[in-house]
């Protein structure tokens, strides 16, 4: 080596506009060095690719396609006209594919943190903020892709949006997508073993998925049990729903992306102070 | 000349609940020297490991990398860092050169400095040509070697190792020994080496005896010796411990 061990490897010191270039050029090299890592893996990983698709097919081609005969659908913003059900699902559908999403890097978060190296990324030089939002961002793109080849697939089964739509969608889904990570985060930095996250499945995807806008609208949910629409009403999952149902036409739903926001940002702050050392859930558990 | 501090660590204690993990340590380590902290399980080696690396939260003491507080300069501190963990920490569907260049990413290296650090790095320890292997398809012994390389692309000052050699072959044992001591000498990095193998310690080196969260001895092996009047470090480590096994 011909540096002194710690020494600088970057800009000398007292050039303060260009050691904050430095700095940027860190946080950004970082960010990508984390998102660049889950794509190579998830694409490498054929069966998770394969299986984050099947699932929402299963349902759109078997259920939905069982269920149209036994429900009606009155025209409902943002449709224009009657629909068949496969069309009113198709945004649930991509709602269950980021929340799946989710819980999955969550799950992974929880696998890392047992297998070790998620002690690698908490000891590098930036803070943990922005580690973990590099990890959500890198979450989200992941399952921005399977949305849109899951899209393509939809769109030969002659479920069309307006092109613009599909456009539309894209920063609806960045946000619906780091909401549920978020979530998935949070939950992660309460997980202690791997073994706990069946209750995951029980306890938050099912309830979350079921009791939400994503496969029946309010106002039918309404009709059987005003309990039920009030729980799918508040549940942030719903919100997500409509949020992506009315940009896939178009439409811009207010309530919905201030609903998705502010829980993002209540997730997300949670799920910070979960993975601080001094004040979260890793002093519990014992480290990362 | 004295060389500079790398570690210093206060009046550092830790309680899980009410059960004290580390009461009061206190020590230095300086550049250039090779500690070996020797302790039995249990001692409290590795949440005195968690709580340098930052993995826990320091509630009562202070500890300082290169001057840097871990607690007020936590980014600063970690950049001076290079770590080991016991538990391999490496990505086992990725090659050795896409496990580096995650690090490097994570300490904001660009492309071309990044490619030379680690050619650098694992010519030193004959890794280069593996470059392009998956981790999975790997020894112990060459996992080890390339998690060592992973630890030192980013020049650190201070190099942490826990239990570095369980689990690994003899050859491959004594090779990391000697690569980590060459390191301290020639390199003058400083480094902290937990372990509970006796003979891993060489004659120069520093010696800390960890034991139920007390220091029990701080000093070269000499001092350490003629303090409890043995002549072996394993005479000294029993005597010391009360017979616990390392």
């Amino acid at each position: 080596m011909t540096n002194q061990p710690g020494a600088d490897l970057h800009l000398p010191e007292g050039r303060r506009a260009g050691q904050f270039c430095v700095n940027i050029l860190h946080y950004w090299r970082a960010m990508w060095g984390i998102i660049g890592r889950e794509l190579w893996r998830f694409v490498t990983q054929r069966e998770r690719f394969i299986s984050a698709l099947v699932r929402p097919l299963v349902w759109l081609f078997v259920f939905a396609a069982g269920f149209r005969a036994a429900l009606g659908l009155a025209i409902t913003p943002p449709y224009e006209t009657y629909i068949l059900y496969e069309v009113y699902i198709t945004p649930g559908l991509i709602g269950m594919i980021q929340l799946f999403n989710g819980m999955q890097s969550s799950l992974s978060m929880v696998y890392d943190r047992e297998m070790g190296s998620m002690r690698i990324l908490m000891v590098c030089p930036l803070p943990r903020w922005f580690l973990l939002l590099s990890k959500l961002l890198a979450g989200t793109g992941v399952s921005i892709l399977q949305v849109y080849v899951f899209l393509a697939i939809a769109w030969f089964y002659d479920i069309h949006a307006p092109w613009q739509g599909y456009l539309w969608v894209l920063p609806t889904l960045m946000l619906s997508g780091l909401m549920l990570g978020a979530l998935g985060l949070l939950l992660s930095s309460f997980i202690k073993q791997l073994e706990n996250f069946a209750g995951v499945m029980n306890f938050v995807i099912f309830p979350m998925f079921f009791m939400s806008t994503a496969l029946y609208p309010l106002w039918k949910m309404k009709e059987s049990s005003v309990l039920l629409s009030k729980l799918a009403q508040y549940n942030p999952f719903s919100q997500a729903v409509e949020l992506i149902r009315f940009a896939l036409y178009g439409q811009f739903n207010q309530h919905a992306f201030v609903y998705t926001s502010v829980a993002f940002l209540v997730f997300m702050t949670a799920a910070i102070i979960g993975y601080n050392p001094s004040k979260g859930m890793m002093m519990r558990k014992g480290g990362a | 000349m004295k060389q500079p501090i790398a570690l210093s660590i206060e009046d550092l204690s830790f309680s899980y609940g009410g059960k004290k993990a580390l009461d009061r340590v206190s020590f230095e380590i300086r550049s250039g020297e090779c500690t070996l902290l020797l302790g039995p399980n249990g001692a409290g080696k590795s949440t005195l490991f968690s709580l340098i690396t930052r993995l826990y939260d320091t509630r009562e003491g202070r500890i300082e990398l290169c001057g840097f507080d871990i607690k007020q300069q936590t980014s600063k501190a970690l950049a001076k860092l290079g770590v080991v963990f016991q538990q391999t920490t490496l990505d086992m569907d990725l090659s050795v050169m896409q496990n580096l260049r995650y690090h490097t990413a994570l300490h904001g290296m660009g492309r071309k400095q990044a490619m030379q650090r680690i050619q650098q790095e694992l010519e030193r320890l004959n890794m280069f040509d593996r470059r392009f292997e998956r981790i999975r398809q790997l020894n112990g012994g060459h996992r080890r070697r390339v998690e060592i390389a992973r630890a030192l692309l980013h020049k650190p000052a201070l190099l942490l190792l826990d239990e570095p050699t369980v689990g690994l072959d003899v050859p491959s044992r004594l090779a990391i020994v000697e690569y980590v001591h060459q390191l301290a000498s020639e390199e003058k990095l400083a480094v902290l080496w937990a372990s509970h193998l006796i003979d891993e310690v060489y004659p120069d080196d520093h010696l800390i005896v960890l034991h139920k969260g007390r220091i029990k001895a701080n000093g070269t092996v000499d001092e350490v010796l003629k303090t409890t009047n043995t002549s072996m470090v394993k005479d000294a480590f029993y005597t010391l411990t009360q017979g616990e096994q390392a």
